[in-house]
Order: C-alpha cells, then sequence, then structure tokens
C-alpha cells in the first residue's frame, strides 16, 4: 500500500510538471509583454502552440540523418525525467534517490549533448553556430554550477535534493552570507541554461544574435514541439530547484496525506508564480550582451561560488 | 598450489605472447598471417583476461608469489599477483583482447604487416609483465621492454617525416622516464641495495628522501602517463602508430604508468606526507583542463583523441591525489571512496578511449584522412561504427547514463570529503581543483559535439567522405563489445565497485560500502541520505519516457514527413564547405582561452577598392612547448655547437686538457674531505 500511494505521489509530480511547464512560459511571456504595455497573448497560448506544432506536417532536411528524428524525443526524455527529480511540492519522493542535484545537472548535460548535436546534422551555418555557442556557454556554466552544488553540500552535507531541502527548512540554517551568495550564482547560472536576457534572447529570430534557437532553426512540427517543450520544461525545473532551496517554505513530505500536498501544490504555485514574475522584470529591464561578453558574466558566477564556499570554511571555523 | 594458479597463468600469457612474437616472425613472409597471429592474441589475451579476473574476484589470503632464475643472480625474477596488479592485468587483458579482436580485420589494411606483426605481442608481453613484477629490476626490465615495442610500433610508417620525429621525441622522453624510475628505485632500496619489493616496502626512510620519490616517480610514471609538462610525446606519437595500437597505447599503456604511480605512492613508499598529495592534486588538475583545451583546437582525428587521454590521466591522477591527502590524515573510508573513482575511472577510460580510437581507424581506413575538416556526413554512410562512436562520445563526455559519468561522479563525492581535511592549504584547494574536474568534463563534451558533429554529421566535406564503405565485421564486432560493456558498466557500477573493493583495502586500509546489498542496484558512496546514484533507474526513466513521447506523439500527432532542402535564410549554398567546420566550432572557446591557448588571430582586410580578397589567419601554440621545450631544445643546440670546437683541439691543448682536468678532479677531492 505504501509503495503505491509513493508512486502515486511520484506520479503526480511528473504529470504536474508536464502540465505546469507551458503554463510558466506562458506566464512570463504574458507579465513581459503587460511591463511593455503591450497585451500580450494569453498565459495559454503556449499550449495552443504546442498542439497547432502537433497538428502540423514535419519538414526534415534532406541531408538529415535519424539522429536529426529521434534527438527530440531523448532531449524531451531526459529533461522530463531531470524535472520529476526535483523537489517540486513534496519532497523524499520515493524515486528521489536515484539521481542526485549533480547527476541532475548531468542529465541536463545529456540533453544538451543532443540539442548541440542536431545542430549540427543538417550541416548548414546557423546549426553550427548555435550549438559551437552553447558549448561554449556550457563550458563556462557547469563549473560554476559544480561549485554552487559545493557551497550547498557543504551547509546541508549531503548532495541529495531531498535531504538539502529538508536541511534549508529547518531552523538551524539561519541567515548565511554564503548562501546568499550561492543563490545569486546560481540565478545566474539558471539565466545562462536557459537562454533568457541577458545571454540569449528567446524571442528573437536575428540569426547573428541567436543561440538556442540557431540550433533549432531546423525543427518543425512535432520535431520542433518536443524541443519547445523541454525548454519549458528546463525553465520549471530551474524554477523548482530555486524555490526548493532558497524557499523551501510549505515543501510537503511525501507520506503527509492529501491535505498537506495540496497546501504543498498552492505554496508551489505561489513560488512559480513570484519567480516567474521576477524573471519577466529582470528580462525587461536587461539588454543582452554581446556573445563574448558572456564569459565574463558566467566568470562571475563562477568567482561568487567559489566565493561562497571559501566564505564558508571561514565562518566555519570562527 | 592451487592460490598460485592465476599468476602462473598470467606468466604463461607473458611466455605465450613472446612465442607469437617469434612465430609471427618467422610467419611475416605468408600473406596470410596477419589474421592468425592477432587470432592468437586474441586467444592468450581472453586467457590472461580471466586469470586476472579469478585472482580479483576469489582473491588469494595471501598474494601468490613467485620467484624464477632470471635476472640478476642474487635477485633473480620476482612475481606476485595482488588485487592492485590482478585489477590492471584485467585492464591489459580487456584492452589487448578487444584490439586483437578489432585488428584481425583491420589489419588487412596495413601496408607492410612485418613491422607491426613481430612488435604487436611483443607489445601486449611488456604491458603484461609491469604490474607482475615483484622487484624494481623486473618492473624496469618489463617497462622498458613496454617503452622500446611500442616505440618500434610508432615507427611503423617511417617514411613519413612526421613519425619519425614523433618517434625520436617520443624515444627520448620514455627513456628520461626509465632513468627517472631506475633512480627512485635505487633510493627506495637504499644503501642496503635490496631491490626486492617486499624489502622495499619494509624498510624505513626519511622525509627528504620520500619527496624525492615522490618527484622522480612523477617524472618517471608522469611522463608515460602524459602528465603536464611531461606530455610533449603522447599527441605525436600515439596518433602515429596503428589505430589498433594507438588504442593499446593510450587506453592501455597510460594505465600502466597509472599503476606504476599507484605501486610506489600507496605500497613500497609507506606514508608519504600530505604535501604530496597537494602536488599531485594540482599537476592533475592542470593536465586536465589543458589536455582537453587541446583537443578542442586540434584538427587531426587521433591526435584529438590523444590529447584527450591526457585530460583523462589528469582525471585519475586527481583522484589518486585525493586518495593521497585522505589516506595522509587516516580518513579511511574517504581515501578508499577516491581511489575507486580513480581506478574506476581508469577502467572506464580504457574502455571507451579503445572504442574511439577503433572508431578513428574505421573512419581513417574508409576515408584515408584523419583530418577533421575533410569529413562529414558519415552517419550516413557508415552507420553502425556512427552509433558505437556515438555512445563512446557520450561515455567519453561523463554523460548519464554511461560510465564515464560514474567515476566522475564518484570523484566529486570525494572532492566533497574535503572540508573535512585538517590542512588548510588543502582545503581551499580541493574545491578549486573540483571546478577544474567540471571545466574539463564540460570542455570534453564540447570537445565531443565537435568531433562528432563535424565527423559523422552534416555533409561530406571530401569525395573520400561522401563514398566512405562501413568496417569490416571483426572490427564491429570489437567496437559493439567495448561499447556494451560502456552502458553494461554505467548502468551496473556496483559491480564493478565490489570488485575493487580487495585493491582499496589492501592500498589505503579500507574499502567503499558494499554496493551489492543496497535496495535496486544504486550506488552509494558514503551514505544513502548524502548522495546516491542509480544509472539502471535513469537509464530506463528515461527509455520509458521516451517511449511515451513516442508513443503519445505518433497516436495522436500529424505523421506527414516531408523531405526538404535545408533552410538557408534566402540563400541556399550547395557548397559543403559553407558548413561549420572544426576551426569555427572551435573560435568561441579559442577566444575565450587564448592566454592559455597561445592563439592569434590575424585578419587581412583590403581597403576600399582594393580587389584582393580579405584572409583570416589563426595560430595556436602547445604553451608547454614554447615556454618550456623549445629554450631547453635551443639551448642544448647551443652548448653542443660550441662542445663541438672540441673536436678540432691539437694534440697539445687535448693533453693540457686532461691535465687541467686531472688537477681540477684531485683538487675537488682534497677540499671535499
Amino acid at each position: 500500500m505504501d509503495l503505491i500511494g509513493d508512486l502515486l505521489v511520484q506520479g503526480v509530480q511528473m504529470l504536474l510538471v508536464l502540465a505546469l511547464a507551458p503554463l510558466l512560459t506562458g506566464y512570463v511571456r504574458k507579465i513581459k509583454a503587460r511591463l511593455l504595455r503591450r497585451r500580450g497573448p494569453s498565459i495559454f497560448q503556449p499550449y495552443r502552440d504546442l498542439a497547432r506544432l502537433l497538428r502540423k506536417e514535419t519538414v526534415v532536411a534532406s541531408s538529415g540523418s535519424w539522429l536529426f528524428s529521434v534527438a527530440p524525443y531523448l532531449i524531451f526524455a531526459a529533461t522530463w525525467v531531470a524535472a520529476a527529480l526535483v523537489p517540486t511540492f513534496a519532497r523524499g519522493l520515493t524515486f528521489s534517490w536515484t539521481a542526485d542535484l549533480i547527476a541532475i545537472v548531468a542529465l541536463l548535460g545529456s540533453a544538451r549533448f543532443f540539442l548541440a548535436l542536431a545542430g549540427m546534422d543538417v550541416g548548414t551555418s546557423f546549426g553550427g553556430i548555435g550549438s559551437s555557442r552553447e558549448v561554449m556557454i556550457a563550458a563556462m556554466a557547469e563549473p560554476a554550477m559544480l561549485l554552487i552544488v559545493f557551497s550547498l553540500a557543504l551547509v546541508a552535507g549531503a548532495t541529495q535534493l531531498s535531504t538539502v531541502a529538508a536541511f534549508m527548512a529547518s531552523p538551524e540554517v539561519g541567515l548565511r552570507v554564503s548562501l546568499g551568495i550561492a543563490m545569486i550564482a546560481l540565478i545566474m547560472v539558471a539565466i545562462a541554461e536557459n537562454a533568457r536576457v541577458p545571454i540569449d534572447n528567446p524571442a528573437t529570430h536575428l540569426e547573428l544574435t541567436m543561440v538556442h534557437e540557431a540550433m533549432v532553426l531546423e525543427y518543425s512540427g512535432r520535431h520542433l514541439a518536443m524541443i519547445e517543450f523541454a525548454a519549458a520544461l528546463k525553465l520549471l525545473l530551474y524554477m523548482s530547484l530555486l524555490g526548493c532551496l532558497f524557499a523551501p517554505w510549505g515543501l510537503a513530505t511525501s507520506g503527509a496525506g492529501p491535505a498537506i500536498w495540496a497546501l504543498g501544490i498552492a505554496a508551489y504555485l505561489a513560488k512559480l508564480a513570484l519567480g516567474g514574475f521576477l524573471l519577466a522584470l529582470f528580462e525587461t529591464a536587461m539588454a543582452k550582451m554581446r556573445v563574448f561578453r558572456v564569459p565574463n558574466f558566467l566568470g562571475a558566477a563562477l568567482m561568487l561560488a567559489l566565493l561562497a564556499t571559501l566564505l564558508l570554511f571561514v565562518s566555519r571555523s570562527l | 598450489m592451487m592460490g598460485q594458479s592465476p599468476l602462473v597463468w598470467s606468466l604463461g600469457c607473458v611466455a605465450g605472447l613472446i612465442a607469437i612474437a617469434a612465430l609471427a616472425v618467422a610467419l611475416s613472409r605468408f600473406r596470410n598471417a596477419t589474421p592468425v597471429i592477432y587470432a592468437l592474441c586474441l586467444i592468450v589475451s581472453t586467457l590472461g583476461l580471466s586469470s586476472a579476473l579469478a585472482a580479483l574476484l576469489n582473491p588469494a589470503p595471501v598474494a601468490p608469489t613467485l620467484v624464477l632464475p632470471f635476472g640478476l643472480p642474487w635477485l633473480g625474477a620476482n612475481f606476485r599477483l595482488d588485487g592492485l596488479s590482478a585489477f590492471f592485468l584485467a585492464i591489459i587483458g580487456l584492452g589487448g583482447a578487444s584490439a586483437s579482436l578489432y585488428a584481425i580485420g583491420y589489419g588487412r589494411h596495413e601496408a607492410a604487416p612485418s613491422r607491426v606483426l613481430p612488435f604487436f605481442p611483443a607489445f601486449l608481453a611488456g604491458l603484461n609483465l609491469v604490474p607482475l613484477a615483484d622487484d624494481a629490476f623486473t618492473f624496469l626490465i618489463g617497462w622498458e621492454f613496454m617503452s622500446l615495442t611500442s616505440w618500434a610500433l610508432v615507427m611503423v610508417q617511417h617514411r613519413e617525416a612526421e613519425n619519425r620525429r614523433a618517434a625520436y621525441i617520443y624515444i627520448v622522453m620514455a627513456s628520461f622516464g626509465t632513468l627517472a624510475l631506475l633512480l627512485a628505485f635505487g633510493l627506495l632500496a637504499g644503501a642496503g641495495g635490496d631491490y626486492g619489493f617486499d624489502a622495499i616496502r619494509a624498510a624505513s626512510r626519511d622525509g627528504t628522501v620520500a619527496m624525492f620519490v615522490l618527484v622522480l616517480v612523477l617524472l618517471g610514471a608522469g611522463s608515460k602517463a602524459g602528465l603536464v609538462p611531461l606530455h610533449v610525446w603522447l599527441p605525436l606519437a600515439h596518433p602515429a602508430a596503428p589505430s589498433h595500437v594507438s588504442a593499446l597505447m593510450s587506453g592501455v599503456m597510460t594505465k600502466v604508468a597509472v599503476y606504476g604511480f599507484v605501486r610506489v605512492l600507496f605500497d613500497l613508499l609507506g606514508e608519504p606526507g600530505w604535501w604530496a598529495s597537494a602536488i599531485v592534486l594540482v599537476i592533475g588538475g592542470i593536465t586536465a583542463v589543458f589536455g582537453i583545451l587541446n583537443a578542442l583546437l586540434e584538427r587531426d582525428l587521433k591526435r584529438i583523441l590523444a590529447w584527450s587521454t591526457i585530460e583523462n590521466v589528469g582525471v585519475i591522477f586527481v583522484g589518486i591525489g585525493l586518495a593521497l591527502a585522505f589516506k595522509a590524515n587516516a580518513m579511511d573510508r574517504a581515501a578508499a571512496l577516491a581511489l575507486t573513482a580513480a581506478l574506476l575511472h581508469a577502467f572506464n577510460h580504457s574502455v571507451f578511449k579503445g572504442l574511439l580510437f577503433f572508431g578513428a581507424g574505421a573512419v581513417l581506413s574508409a576515408t584515408g584522412t584523419r583530418d577533421l575538416e575533410a569529413l562529414g556526413g558519415l552517419i550516413h554512410r557508415q552507420k553502425i561504427t556512427a552509433v558505437v562512436f556515438l555512445v563512446g562520445c557520450l561515455a567519453i563526455s561523463a554523460l548519464p547514463p554511461f560510465n564515464g559519468f560514474v567515476s566522475e561522479w564518484l570523484l566529486f563525492q570525494a572532492v566533497l570529503q574535503s572540508p573535512e581535511l585538517p590542512q588548510w592549504g588543502l582545503k581551499i584547494m580541493v574545491p578549486a581543483i573540483g571546478g577544474l574536474l567540471a571545466l574539463a568534463a564540460a570542455l570534453a563534451a564540447a570537445c565531443f559535439v565537435r568531433v562528432y558533429g563535424i565527423a559523422f554529421l552534416g555533409r561530406p566535406r571530401s569525395p573520400a567522405a561522401a563514398n566512405a564503405m562501413e568496417a569490416d565485421r571483426f572490427s564491429l564486432a570489437a567496437m559493439w563489445l567495448l561499447a556494451v560493456l560502456c552502458l553494461l558498466a554505467g548502468i551496473l557500477p556496483g559491480f564493478l565497485i565490489d570488485a575493487m573493493a580487495p585493491v582499496a583495502q589492501s592500498m589505503v586500509g579500507a574499502r567503499m560500502p558494499v554496493q551489492s546489498d543496497v535496495p535496486w542496484l544504486s550506488i552509494v558512496p558514503i551514505a544513502a541520505t548524502q548522495s546516491s546514484y542509480n544509472g539502471l533507474l535513469l537509464f530506463l526513466f528515461i527509455t520509458l519516457s521516451a517511449g511515451i513521447a513516442t508513443f503519445v506523439i505518433h497516436r495522436f500527432a500529424s505523421h506527414a514527413v516531408r523531405r526538404g532542402p535545408a533552410w538557408g535564410c534566402g540563400f541556399a549554398d550547395p557548397v559543403a564547405t559553407s558548413q561549420y567546420s572544426a576551426s569555427s566550432f572551435a573560435q568561441p572557446i579559442r577566444r575565450v582561452f587564448a592566454t592559455i591557448l597561445r592563439a592569434r588571430e590575424h585578419v587581412d582586410m583590403p581597403a576600399p577598392g582594393d580587389l584582393r580578397a580579405a584572409r583570416f589567419t589563426y595560430e595556436t601554440h602547445d604553451l608547454v612547448w614554447v615556454t618550456l621545450y623549445a629554450p631547453l631544445v635551443n639551448t642544448i643546440r647551443f652548448g653542443a655547437d660550441r662542445l663541438n670546437r672540441l673536436q678540432f683541439l691539437t694534440i697539445r691543448r687535448y693533453l693540457s686538457l686532461v691535465f687541467l682536468s686531472l688537477v681540477t678532479l684531485l683538487l675537488v677531492l682534497a677540499i671535499w674531505t
């Protein structure tokens, strides 16, 4: 009975992230439009986009290989699994021990590997330019992410997300400078990983400035739907990650029962709403930076993460 | 006698391989000798692998030893097979068997088989001899045998000037390395001069001697493994050999060097202080990043793989350095974790690097080129090679659910144990080294996206690539074998970790927790609440989700597919050179790391009205070669030129020279005492 309940909660989480991901994207777009004094499309527009893409015919370039058609499903699957492993409304889910934070980041790395390969499969210069810049950004972002994980693990004594989240919710964590620095670094990494302003612009279609959009330029129809869905899931994943690490309030435990779960879901939705609003505000206030300024941005994230770790050592020894 | 049988078997394999080498000399004029010799090598290597596995999985209570009446008259040739030796013999056996299987088919492309056939079994024999040795003399004999036979294999295509240069630099560095090891064993044996390993183990020595031994072993084993700054020969020599030999040199010979280092540092030297670990950690971290950065810029497919070997050796040495640090502070469980991670990475690297070199060989024999800029679109022509090569690329980029990720993950877990270290220097250094490891892993992913994307994807950049043919059955079988191992070791790593328990137990006095008891076949480095990873479930989840997505899409979405030309933004260019090239792919990273890579770009833009074409060129240099080796070579040349004058003196001057040196020596002696 226990196992069935656990599986049920895990299943709810998997479906929840799937259902919420397009909504979050639509919500961020709506807020951005309102901040620019536009009415903007409905927040349910991404669902309609996905449905429309699924109904459309798929065009595959004549030089494309099987990798081009298989990659969208693999990218979607890897991102979905990763998003389902981050605590959203409850922690301590049955399969949460399958992968710790490092493995979740690496799983997203697998998805990115296939995305970058897919960009190069057709053999155009746009795909290549996108892939080449994407791996450059990833090469900077991943060390920063690992150092963030390191500083978190140093505080909580674990890399298991459920354990870290439980520790963050406990009163012994207190207010720490290094956690604040780690949070800023994680936000910077999240912006880079999700191809948001100022690293990349999700709304642009100007060839020379594109990174993510350049890689997926050749995709259409159901393949494009999978990739867009994966991108939305990734945004949701990073929001959930920030939420469960730095705002762990209202996180239910696995066996708590439906009433607490409902509360957890409500808290989670509130966190997403706040995070999405802040993201839209930030994006509206910033200009996109040149590609070769990106290393400075991510270098700052790296240094902040290292600083967070070193500050912890100092504060521990005092 | 039962306990001794794996040792006898392993020695029998060495003897068998030498016999095959002799047979190869005799058979060299027959045209069909190639498959016969490689088939024999395959059988003997498989026997060696099984005896090593038998010794590793059923460890004898006391490691079996054997003394044969060769070598130094008062010492004999001592052999011993403990857990560490058995583990590395298993790597050698697996690498040798897969390379032999591959070469049964691949060897047909060899222009001069008589230059390869005798040396290949002899090289395998040398590799097998080193881990079995139980005295310094036998160890060095095996080491030198391994170096010289591999040198001969580098010289197979001796008509190309580039290969001759590679072989020359290799032999100089190999001799230098052996010299350093010779001196290290001399210091270890001490004044008594007993070169048996058990005598060395029993002796005690002070800190200064330990420091010199560490430096000498770093020079000796490190030059063979490819540690920066002793790596310069490796990207030249490994690719020059035939591909199956490159696979052995990169995948297995560097591991024998790691074996030598671990044997001396953990077993023979006793307890070096924590400063030893600091040196190893820094060198390992720098090696990892430097190796992969250079791999990213290289155009030659096999040379990229050789540079990436340098990166992986750096990763392994970081693990060894961590194990040294934990051991010096009596943190036994963390030391066991770090050492297991390092050795697991050694095993994993031998598997996927072998696979990738085999794939590179298949590309080379099909297209006749190793230059990435002349490849492209091979996924359409070499369908199976493309699949297995992709597995190798995923594994070496440390991506789940393949095996490369497991060892890197364990290594990161070991890095996370460092706050417990008492030394402040290590405490602050280890996270930074962890950052370097993450940087190397991310750059490795970039590097292999580039390799796969340029060579296998896109449109063919040359007629040779457009008409490439699939590799033969034996080559494909060898690649399949290693690709399946990459996945199996990635999703079931617990069995490997348990098999390595006796190695960790004997080297650092502890082992990782028993993994076969963990539910659902997860792996747990310290405790389940801290961190755990389950490659099997992750693999199943991804397969399941991809399956669900595919099912739903194909059930409910449109099925219509149309083939059309690629979207060119209104400018459809049919020329294949308009694609992104290997150099342009690396450009952002080249620019970001320009200082380390010594990269310079020159743009020659004609003035308005001038009709000549604009030119863009760039150059990069190996930083270590430019700053360290080039001045050294110049100094030696300069000195040699000056000394050359001594050749043309008159008899009077020679006599006065002799007289002067005699007086000087006598004076020195007088002052010395």
